[in-house]
């Protein structure tokens, strides 16, 4: 039931003034939330670009900074702010006393140094943006980088591969076939996918153990070819909507299922593909169970993932390595997004309620 | 058809048995060769272990010692449902960890969807493109760097409460999002946010799949915004916000990688206790003491769980979600 309101808008503005006025308000809110909601990512990345001692100083800025230094007769002095005739002066501390000190003004070192009246302890320190790109270059190299991220690609790559293989195979037997229980069969297919893994975790961890393959990468590649649920799902719903027309005409010239498959349904499917093909890529990139229990005690197969909790579980004092390690491993994959987000969402959408 | 329309309506197919002719078994051979990935996969992977892992449920097994596995009937099963305090702790907490985070994520993704489905918003791709981006992130990675900004002493969520409210965030005294047993289960829904991206593009194909002519028509009928959200909007997408709760609820059952990433010792559960859900319990019994028979019992119990879990949601579904698909 739909309440009938005829109050009128009290103020007539032009149709076009009021929706631009709304555009700018419901913008200015979607603004609003997007920033609150990336904070954290602005915080990751400046933080992971501050100097070690920046985060033991109550006073330091928020932003990457070192404490400013001055260089003075062939000596480095600290420099403090220091507040004279009523506003502060950027000054190095040359000489320390009590209720005095000597300071010099690195702006006009020619006029030697001054005395200022004042406590030293009282004063701020002087800070200078000092942005510490090597911090990534050595969270970089004490992660070992480059192995977790050869191990992640080939991860990534070959079960990629194998999902989509067993994927399109499979949801094209349920897509073009009459088959007695397929109804059921497909039901089942669905019903895994909401399956709590751990249940089925013990015994195939102790299959793979008396076959020898924990350790290795094989417990975590060979189910890959064996298709997923979610994946033959979204290709069958992509196969089901290409026209049985163009199988019958393949037919027509002789054409066998298989070849079907590989010269009609295959070419058709490209944005399905490529769909399923970045799902799984992402999801093996961000796989985190299955490799920490199949590879336990053996960091030279870790992928990013595991790589990144171990380091974190040593370095869990270096806040500044801990963000740009976790920034490092986020690279490629939002790199991967932004070039095939369009294809990424529709396949989102297609799991989820497209027709 | 989403998937989960086929998840509720199983078409019923003519229940009469007919012999198959030549072509038709033909074609039927055919098809079982292209399923039989799945099939094989089915057996091999989930069919044969479940089964399996309720017969270990039945041993007290060490895979280091396998021989001396022995037979102890539904002692697991007795010790997990009677004995365990544990076991019944770490199936309360995820209860009261989903609780929280459930209803929270569920009211975000789906305000952000409406948002982006505005058609006032300027710049909508850009928008869609950057709530979503985060999903890419990989969830570690994501909980390291959410667990950097909501430090207490340093974290920025802290910094800007304290800054912008006056409350006292920062510091000890503050609000110690990690350390806070009272805190901790938001701080862990905060983890989630970044993950909105897939039930807000889910969200949004459900939103613009609700025919104009009906909010037309309630214009006409003089309805404001608020009416065409609760009257029209929110039940016509019913089945989306139905298969998103779904999949979360199974999801959060199996919550795991933040006290394990986070917490120095992950079975401690820091703070008290209180992350100590039942997979990291599950895996501290299977994978730390290699109790693999007693493991296999917990993971089972979990199994259950879901699968009353999954019922009783199904259960209730015909109270409240709208398909359109009946009327057919």
């Amino acid at each position: 039931m739909v309440t009938i309101q005829r109050t009128k808008k009290q103020v007539v503005l032009p149709k076009k003034a009021r929706d631009g006025a709304t555009s700018v308000g419901i913008t200015g809110l979607a603004i609003a939330v997007l920033v609150i909601f990336l904070v954290p990512m602005v915080y990751g990345v400046v933080t992971s670009l501050k100097t070690d001692g920046q985060f033991s100083q109550v006073a330091a800025p928020w932003y990457p900074a070192s404490e400013r230094q001055f260089l003075y007769e062939g000596k480095s002095y600290d420099m403090y702010q220091v507040p004279i005739d009523g506003e502060l002066r950027e000054l190095a501390l040359i000489k320390k006393g009590r209720e005095s000190s000597t300071f010099v003004d690195p702006q006009n070192a020619a006029a030697g140094p001054f005395e200022w009246e004042g406590r030293w302890r009282t004063l701020e320190r002087s800070w200078e943006t000092d942005p510490q790109w090597g911090n990534f270059i050595k969270a970089w190299d004490t992660i070992n980088f480059p192995l977790l991220l050869r191990n992640t690609l080939m991860y990534a790559v070959i079960t990629t591969f194998g999902a989509v293989l067993s994927a399109s195979l499979v949801a094209y037997g349920f897509a073009r076939f009459r088959i007695p229980g397929k109804n059921i069969l497909f039901m089942i297919m669905l019903s895994t996918v909401i399956l709590p893994n751990a249940v089925t975790l013990i015994p195939t961890y102790f299959v793979y153990l008396k076959l020898g393959w924990v350790g290795t990468w094989l417990p975590l590649i060979v189910p890959a070819f064996f298709s997923w649920g979610t994946n033959v799902f979204l290709m069958r719903q992509f196969f089901l909507s290409i026209p049985r027309e163009l199988d019958e005409a393949a037919m027509l010239d002789g054409a066998g299922p298989f070849r079907i498959f590989t010269s009609v349904i295959l070419p058709q499917s490209v944005p399905a593909l490529t769909a399923v093909a970045l799902f799984h890529f992402f999801w093996s990139w961000n796989d985190f169970f299955g490799p920490l229990i199949y590879l336990a005690g053996n960091p030279d197969k870790y992928p990013i993932t595991v790589g990144l909790t171990a380091f974190n579980t040593l370095y869990s004092q270096s806040i500044n390595l801990i963000q740009a390690a976790s920034l490092v491993s986020a690279v490629i994959p939002v790199l991967v997004f932004f070039f095939a987000q369009r294809v990424f969402m529709q396949g989102v959408t297609f799991t989820g309620v497209e027709k | 058809m989403g998937m989960l329309e086929s998840f509720t309506n199983v078409r019923k197919g003519p229940k009469i048995r007919t012999k198959l002719s030549g072509i038709e078994k033909k074609e039927a051979r055919w098809g079982l060769l292209f399923l039989s990935p799945w099939i094989i996969g089915f057996i091999a992977f989930y069919f044969l272990p479940m089964i399996a892992s309720f017969g270990f449920s039945l041993y007290d097994f060490n895979p280091a010692v396998p021989d001396q596995a022995t037979f102890i009937g539904f002692e697991n099963w007795r010790r997990a449902l009677f004995e365990d305090e544990e076991v019944k702790l770490s199936f309360i907490r995820i209860f009261q960890f989903g609780a929280i985070s459930l209803p929270i994520t569920l009211v975000f993704s789906l305000f952000v969807a409406v948002l982006m489905n505005s058609k006032h918003v300027i710049g909508k791709n850009l928008f869609r493109t950057l709530f979503y981006m985060p999903v890419m992130i990989p969830l570690v990675a994501t909980v390291l760097i959410w667990n950097g900004a909501l430090n207490e002493q340093t974290g920025w969520i802290n910094i800007l409460i304290q800054k912008f409210t006056g409350i006292q965030a920062v510091g000890t005294e503050g609000l110690r999002w990690l350390a806070d047993p009272d805190l901790v289960y938001y701080a862990y829904t905060m983890f989630g946010f970044w993950g909105i991206g897939n039930a807000m593009i889910i969200f949004l194909a459900g939103l613009q799949g609700v025919p104009t002519e009906i909010y037309e028509a309630a214009e006409i009928d003089g309805a404001n915004w608020f009416t065409k959200l609760f009257r029209i909007t929110l039940p016509m997408i019913t089945p989306v916000i139905f298969y998103q709760l779904v999949l979360n609820v199974i999801y959060t059952l199996q919550y795991f990688l933040a006290p394990f990433v986070l917490n120095q010792n992950f079975s401690s559960g820091y703070p008290d206790g209180k992350t100590r859900f039942i997979m990291v319990y599950f895996y501290k019994q299977a994978f730390a003491f290699f109790n693999m028979g007693y493991g296999a019992t917990l993971a089972w119990l979990l199994f259950i769980v879901a699968l009353i879990v999954t019922i009783v949601l199904f259960g209730t579904a015909r109270y409240w979600v709208y398909y359109a698909a009946e009327e057919r």
